[in-house]
């Protein structure tokens, strides 16, 4: 065990898996960055430095950078994760997804249904998402919602080093698959990583505070700020349980529920878009399963229905922060 | 690989199965028997046997939602396919999938497809398989004059020569994205624009199956030795309309008729044999009556196949959930 950050924990997945088996690739625009050029061949390691090191070790043939062409690389990854390989596709932004989503949505979540369970499809596409870097419109967006619309996609987003070695670890061995989302703000958070590998479940939330006057619900970063706003309530005397979900698909219905029977509150926070995204699905959730354990209407925290903004004043209103989620959680325990 | 008597009885065969196949199809259509979209091959057999004759189970081929020829002519199973397009329990997809998602792992049959060009991208993964794991296997995109303009397919050329992929693009060309003729359809010339991503490539009769087996055993070769991907440009024709259903009023009036008169590839092939001496007329009419008996009872067991279970709706979605 030591400590290390969210970058260096999914290098560290990476390389202890690939290590593991011969049959795991990468493939993705940068990985390595500078290829078949004259200058450095490993110069990026990808945009965020992720995967720095890896074509050093594991060479050119396990590790693909590919021209900037995502239709064709990551039905490349589909096509090779139904062959036999385990690919692990990376998709700088995940607002690229409107480039190559046919291959994800039509082809990699549907050949195990669509062929009768005649296929497997160890598949994964690690990308970013998250507002906050002034990055605007097209390099910000958090749609996993979007990809947890679609059946067959597994849909995880770490909020921790820990979570992130540990969930990327599972996603590499799981024969579905997995859109692996990784908050652009995230990368340099520091935290206790074990050396060795180990998995982390898909569909377990995390219970990160407890507390027995209101549940908050979040998923990645936002999970963070949620245990941060629970720990400013406590001192006013508001007791929270914080439940990192970690997966959207699957998600711990078990947990979200069991905890609003006994909180009798709900506050869901989330960064997705909040029309038929996430926030709302817990909240239908609970309205379909929980609803007579509730003593006040469930809160929601999401950004405005609106695209992410560049100004920077504007991208702080959008992106949901603490004092939104200890307004909420007020507003919520007041009756 | 030189065609001795057997490979010819065997292409022969392929051929004639694909025809039965789907004449048999289109007229069970008609009559409501068999449910969804279906997009029928007849016309088109001699490319998928010309290629597919070249290949082995462990070489992948992606198809489109005119997947039913190449199916049969990598090898997936008459009685399978035939339950599959019946929606039975014992189809290949276990009634999943249907006409248009026939697919078969172990056959190398990595699926017909619903989406336009989307089997380009996934018949490269096929072929990276094979460069990652060292084997002399190839990969080969079965796709329409349509397909060409689908940027799947413009990346993926791109994309396979750049990764000197063992792949080959085999663009059946039947002169009709759907109702759009393809003469209208292809900016510029199709092997320049191959040529232009650096893709050897050559214009093939599609109605000849000597001309395509032939073309396809010098390419497999080269791309079997790790040559890098390269295209070929198959001219055929399709006589049943996109979907079962289009009465293709886009052609001209007799255009079909006169190519079914003229350049039907199994006509070409009984002339080409029995001329030479290959092959006697009597061997090829007992093949076309052994052919006709294995449809009859595929259809047989097809109908009587049992349906999926209701709780087959909820399985096969994920490995483990």
């Amino acid at each position: 065990m030591s400590v290390k950050s969210f970058r260096e924990a999914l290098n560290e997945s990476l390389r202890q898996e690939m290590r593991r088996d011969p049959t795991i690739i990468m493939i993705g625009e940068d990985i390595a960055g500078g290829i078949g050029g004259a200058g450095e061949e490993d110069a990026w390691g990808g945009v965020m430095g992720v995967t720095k090191g890896l074509l050093g070790e594991f060479g050119a043939n396990r590790v693909f950078d590919t021209p900037i062409s995502e239709m064709s690389y990551i039905g490349a990854a589909v096509g090779a994760a139904a062959t036999g390989l385990r690919p692990v596709a990376d998709l700088m932004f995940c607002d690229f997804i409107g480039c190559c989503l046919d291959q994800v949505m039509n082809q990699a979540a549907k050949f195990r249904y669509m062929f009768g369970g005649e296929a497997e499809m160890p598949l994964v596409i690690r990308t970013q998402c998250g507002a906050g870097f002034n990055a605007s419109a097209q390099h910000s967006q958090t749609l996993h919602a979007l990809f947890t619309h679609i059946p067959g996609l597994k849909v995880v987003m770490p909020a921790t080093p820990y979570d992130a070695k540990g969930l990327l670890t599972h996603a590499i061995r799981d024969n579905d698959p997995v859109i692996f989302l990784e908050n652009k703000l995230m990368y340099d958070d520091k935290g206790e990583v074990p050396d060795e590998p180990y998995t982390i479940d898909f569909g377990e939330a995390n219970f990160t505070r407890d507390g027995a006057d209101v549940t908050i619900c979040a998923l990645g970063r936002m999970a963070n700020l949620a245990a941060e706003a629970a720990d400013l309530l406590a001192g006013q005397g508001i007791q929270c349980t914080v439940i990192d979900l970690r997966t959207a698909s699957p998600l711990d219905e078990e947990s979200i529920c069991e905890s609003v029977e006994e909180t009798g509150r709900l506050v869901v926070v989330d960064e997705g878009n909040p029309r038929c995204g996430l926030a709302a699905d817990v909240a239908a959730l609970v309205a379909t399963k929980a609803l007579f354990a509730l003593e006040a209407p469930v809160k929601l925290v999401t950004p405005p229905h609106t695209p992410v903004p560049f100004a920077p004043n504007l991208e702080a209103l959008y992106v949901p922060d603490v004092a939104r989620i200890t307004a909420a959680v007020r507003d919520v325990v007041k009756d | 690989m030189q065609l001795n008597r057997q490979d010819l009885i065997e292409a022969y065969r392929r051929m004639r199965t694909i025809r039965e196949f789907e004449d048999r199809i289109h007229l069970l259509n008609e009559k409501g028997e068999v449910p969804g979209f279906i997009h029928l091959s007849a016309g088109q057999e001699a490319s998928a046997a010309g290629i597919c004759m070249h290949l082995r189970d462990a070489d992948y081929i992606a198809s489109t939602h005119r997947g039913h020829g190449h199916s049969l002519a990598k090898g997936c199973d008459v009685t399978g396919m035939m339950d599959e397009i019946f929606a039975k329990s014992t189809g290949l997809c276990k009634g999943k999938g249907g006409s248009m998602h026939i697919a078969d792992l172990t056959k190398g049959m990595l699926g017909a497809n619903g989406i336009v060009g989307a089997g380009i991208p996934l018949t490269a993964g096929a072929a990276l398989t094979a460069k990652v794991l060292g084997t002399d296997n190839v990969a080969v995109a079965f796709f329409g004059d349509g397909a060409f303009n689908e940027g799947a397919t413009l990346e993926t050329m791109n994309l396979a020569k750049v990764m000197n992929l063992p792949m080959i693009f085999a663009l059946e060309d039947n002169g009709y994205g759907e109702a759009t003729p393809a003469s209208w359809a292809i900016g510029g010339d199709v092997l320049e624009r191959a040529k232009g991503f650096g893709l050897p490539a050559q214009r093939v009769d599609g109605h000849d199956f000597f001309a395509v087996y032939e073309a396809m055993r010098g390419v497999v070769e080269q791309v079997r030795a790790g040559t890098g991907p390269q295209l070929l440009h198959i001219k055929l024709y399709r006589y049943y309309g996109h979907f079962e259903g289009d009465a293709a009023t886009y052609r001209p009036n007799g255009e079909a008729k006169k190519v079914r008169e003229e350049k039907d590839c199994l006509m070409l092939f009984r002339e080409k044999v029995t001329t030479a001496g290959l092959l006697e007329k009597a061997q090829l009419d007992a093949l076309d009556s052994d052919v006709v008996t294995l449809i009859d009872q595929a259809i047989e067991h097809a109908v009587a196949a049992p349906k999926p279970e209701p709780g087959d709706l909820l399985t096969n979605v994920y490995s483990s959930f």
